[in-house]
């Protein structure tokens, strides 16, 4: 009888344990990877379906509910931005290959990286059960801003779902920061100069986690307080809604939730696409047979983009209200964060200059990566103007921008590191042919999808509207809004590809493995 | 973008199309770059670490960028600028699901005052104006803004439910209206016309209803409906909107 082997704590696989403890219960950084990878796969299939209904919901404005489409907008957001876009390039692929590219056997605590999975995915349960809710609408109304007073006041129970989710989810994105960082700081005989650059932004988008999801818990634990121990933290006296004046709350301030949310949700952007950065300057480097141009510059331009990150969220209240002169040092500084972007832009371009090409899916998501980021970072540098933002905020051309700079561009470094390290991962390569149709059709519908967007955005179309009918400046634009939705439908089932590749891969290798 | 009708999109449209001017030959610049030096794969030779070449690239950006965040501050100084004259026309604005309610002093260009507990939906008493007050007595609630031309216009909003944002797309500029926050601003109207007042931050499910106008019509107009009654003043507004 074979010795029985213990899942041991350093995150070794173990070789004969019942598949609940291998694959479920598991402490091995690599299953852990996989864990989070598939649930990332699975919030994404859902964001990708509610982004379709809302897409359809304004061409025929009468299909749902202006509340059902909004919850839809808030969950889409939440997914995307939490569950697909912070969990898969950190959690997921930074668990399996962050160790391995320092020479660590493992992550450095092991039972708390499988903690933070099931805190994740508790939280992940805890949102969807929104689903469920009362009115058909599927949890917040609020946007994944969720500002107050309309969050406090005017929404649902499908808000308290969304602040005990995302409460949750801090406390385990918190956990698995300390947990890169100690493994980072433990390990021995690296050369800091001479780390891979995915190691480098791993560590730093695990820097900015540990400084900011603190501070969102602290705002979410507020605004559950307001909502439901009649606390003031974000409302303020003499609210009339709903036909009756509100004596619960007095003296607070809504302003002070933005603060807190956007010195969070401004450095997640970074957190979002750090890794991705890291990702893209990996394939090119080893797409073009050249080492990445300037890697001094590289890791410079990652801890500034990282520092100047945390210092300029004001930019997202430009209209609100806040100090002007406070708004002219915001606005100086979102300009400034450009110089590093186009350091890293400039790298990228220097080390693609007479390399040697092979254009391998993975190196054509990288380059989708660097076209998407570049196109969608400069529109940044209308919005972070106070002045021009005065009329581009809150409309689509806002919309147009975030989705490219850290939306697209982000999700094409995820095909970029599924494709390039499905070989590490699984034993062999995702079909190439399948490949390069999926980021073919996926380019060109970003691109369909969002180019379209600047343009109603500068004709003034407001964000967050599930029906532009009401006014009369909007109709023309109704072609543009047909297109941008067919793209939108074109684009999501052509994800459908990238899928069954995935799913078919891993199939073929597992049967040719058992022959 | 819908024709400027304010000596503020004057100064914004020029920061506006300088703006992108330098985003579209970067765009295109990079954008070629990444076409070029793909289609003109060579055998790899790798290119040496320059560090001079990178600073050069940094001081060029920083320039350009820091340019842009300079001349754009001419734009956000024009729009919070304080107006420097007293010929002003004031307007209350007082926003709330779904709807903007718009005060206006009347002749003897004294507001009343309002109070949250006089509120009454019912006798469309929408932001609770004290109507026994002397003052008050020839004051104006309206859901239209009307405004003259050719003056400068000062609005004070406030919202006495959730957060709104006030946005008239020629104006070129919105100013959210957070409760318990009471925020002016003021631009001065150039052209006369019908325009779409909407909200422009997410304040509940039927936030896309959220309309209202923007009438710029003459000072003498102007004057002419602050004499009316609030009925008159219904009425007229109403015909100038079809």
């Amino acid at each position: 009888m074979p010795e029985k082997e213990r899942t041991t704590d350093n995150g070794q696989r173990t070789t004969d344990d019942s598949f609940v403890r291998r694959y479920i219960f598991t402490t091995d950084h690599k299953i852990i990877a996989f864990q989070y990878l598939c649930l990332s796969l699975f919030a994404v299939v859902i964001a990708i379906v509610l982004s379709v209904l809302m897409r359809l919901q304004l061409v025929w404005s009468d299909s749902v509910q202006p509340d059902v489409y909004l919850s839809a907008m808030t969950m889409h957001g939440t997914l995307m931005i939490f569950f697909v876009l912070t969990i898969a390039p950190q959690s997921g692929f930074g668990n399996y290959f962050f160790p391995l590219q320092i020479g660590a056997e493992g992550m450095a605590h092991p039972r708390l990286n499988a903690l933070s999975f099931w805190i994740i995915f508790l939280s992940l349960l805890i949102l969807l059960s929104s689903f469920s809710n009362e009115n058909n609408v599927i949890g917040s109304i609020s946007g994944w801003t969720a500002y107050p007073p309309l969050s406090v006041l005017g929404d649902g129970k499908g808000l308290d779902n969304w602040l005990i989710s995302l409460s949750i989810f801090c406390v385990g994105a918190l956990l698995n920061a300390v947990n890169f960082i100690s493994t980072f700081l433990r390990s021995r005989n690296i050369e800091l100069m001479e780390l891979p650059l995915t190691v480098w932004s791993w560590f730093t988008a695990s820097v900015l986690s540990l400084v900011v999801f603190p501070v969102l818990l602290s705002a979410l634990v507020l605004l559950f307080l307001d909502r439901n121990a009649q606390t003031s933290f974000f409302i303020p006296s003499n609210i009339y809604i709903g036909g009756q004046i509100i004596e619960s709350h007095k003296d607070g301030s809504p302003l002070l939730w933005q603060h807190l949310f956007w010195f969070f949700g401004h450095p997640e952007v970074y957190i979002v696409i750090l890794p991705g950065m890291g990702i893209t300057s990996h394939i090119l480097s080893v797409f073009t047979g050249k080492p990445i141009f300037n890697y001094k510059s590289m890791v410079l331009a990652t801890v500034a983009i990282a520092f100047l990150g945390l210092v300029l969220w004001g930019h997202h209240m430009f209209t609100s209200g806040l100090n002007p002169n406070l708004s002219i040092a915001f606005s100086v500084l979102t300009l400034t964060i450009a110089v590093p972007s186009a350091v890293k832009t400039f790298n990228w371009l220097a080390t693609l200059w007479r390399g040697k090409i092979e254009l391998k899916t993975p190196m054509l998501y990288s380059i989708g990566f660097v076209s998407l980021f570049v196109t969608g970072g400069l529109t940044g540098l209308v919005l972070g103007q106070s002045g021009l933002d005065s009329a581009m905020h809150d409309t689509y051309f806002v919309v147009a921008h975030f989705h490219l700079v850290m939306g697209a561009s982000a999700v094409f470094a995820l095909f970029a590191a599924m494709s390039f390290w499905f070989p590490d991962m699984f034993g062999g390569e995702m079909n190439e042919r399948l490949g390069k149709i999926h980021f073919f059709i996926t380019f060109a519908g970003v691109y369909a999808m969002f180019v379209p967007m600047h343009a109603m955005g500068m004709v003034g179309m407001p964000r967050r509207y599930s029906s532009f009918e009401e006014f009369e400046y909007l109709k023309d634009l109704q072609t543009l809004v047909k297109f941008v939705t067919i793209a939108a439908v074109v684009t999501a089932t052509a994800q459908s590809l990238f899928f069954i590749n995935l799913i078919w891969s891993v199939y073929r290798i597992k049967r040719k493995n058992k022959k | 973008m819908p024709r400027s009708i304010s000596d503020f999109g004057a100064t914004f449209d020029r920061q506006f199309y300088l703006t992108m001017f330098v985003i579209g030959v970067a765009f295109v610049a990079v954008q070629c770059c990444l076409g070029i030096f793909i289609w003109r794969s060579s055998e790899g030779k790798i290119t040496k670490d320059n560090l001079r070449v990178e600073i050069v690239w940094v001081l060029f950006t920083a320039v350009v960028f820091l340019m842009l965040a300079l001349l754009g501050q001419r734009v956000w100084a024009k729009l919070i600028s304080k107006p420097n004259t007293e010929n002003v026309f004031k307007v209350e604005v007082t926003a709330q699901q779904f709807q903007w309610n718009f005060h206006y002093a009347g002749i003897d260009h004294l507001f009343g005052t309002t109070k949250t507990e006089l509120i009454n939906d019912a006798e469309t008493n929408y932001i609770g104006l004290d109507r026994n007050e002397e003052k008050a007595k020839d004051d104006i609630l309206s859901s239209v803004l009307v405004v003259p031309v050719n003056r400068v216009v000062e609005l004070t909003m406030k919202s006495h439910d959730v957060t709104h944002s006030f946005w008239v797309a020629p104006l070129r500029f919105k100013q959210d209206i957070v409760p318990g926050v009471t925020t002016k601003i003021s631009f001065k109207p150039t052209q006369t016309g019908k325009y779409e007042i909407a909200c422009a931050e997410l304040c509940g499910a039927q936030h896309y209803k959220m309309k209202s106008y923007l009438l710029v019509v003459s000072e003498d107009e102007v004057n002419k409906l602050m004499q009316l009654s609030q009925d008159e003043f219904q009425t007229t507004v109403t015909t100038l909107l079809r």
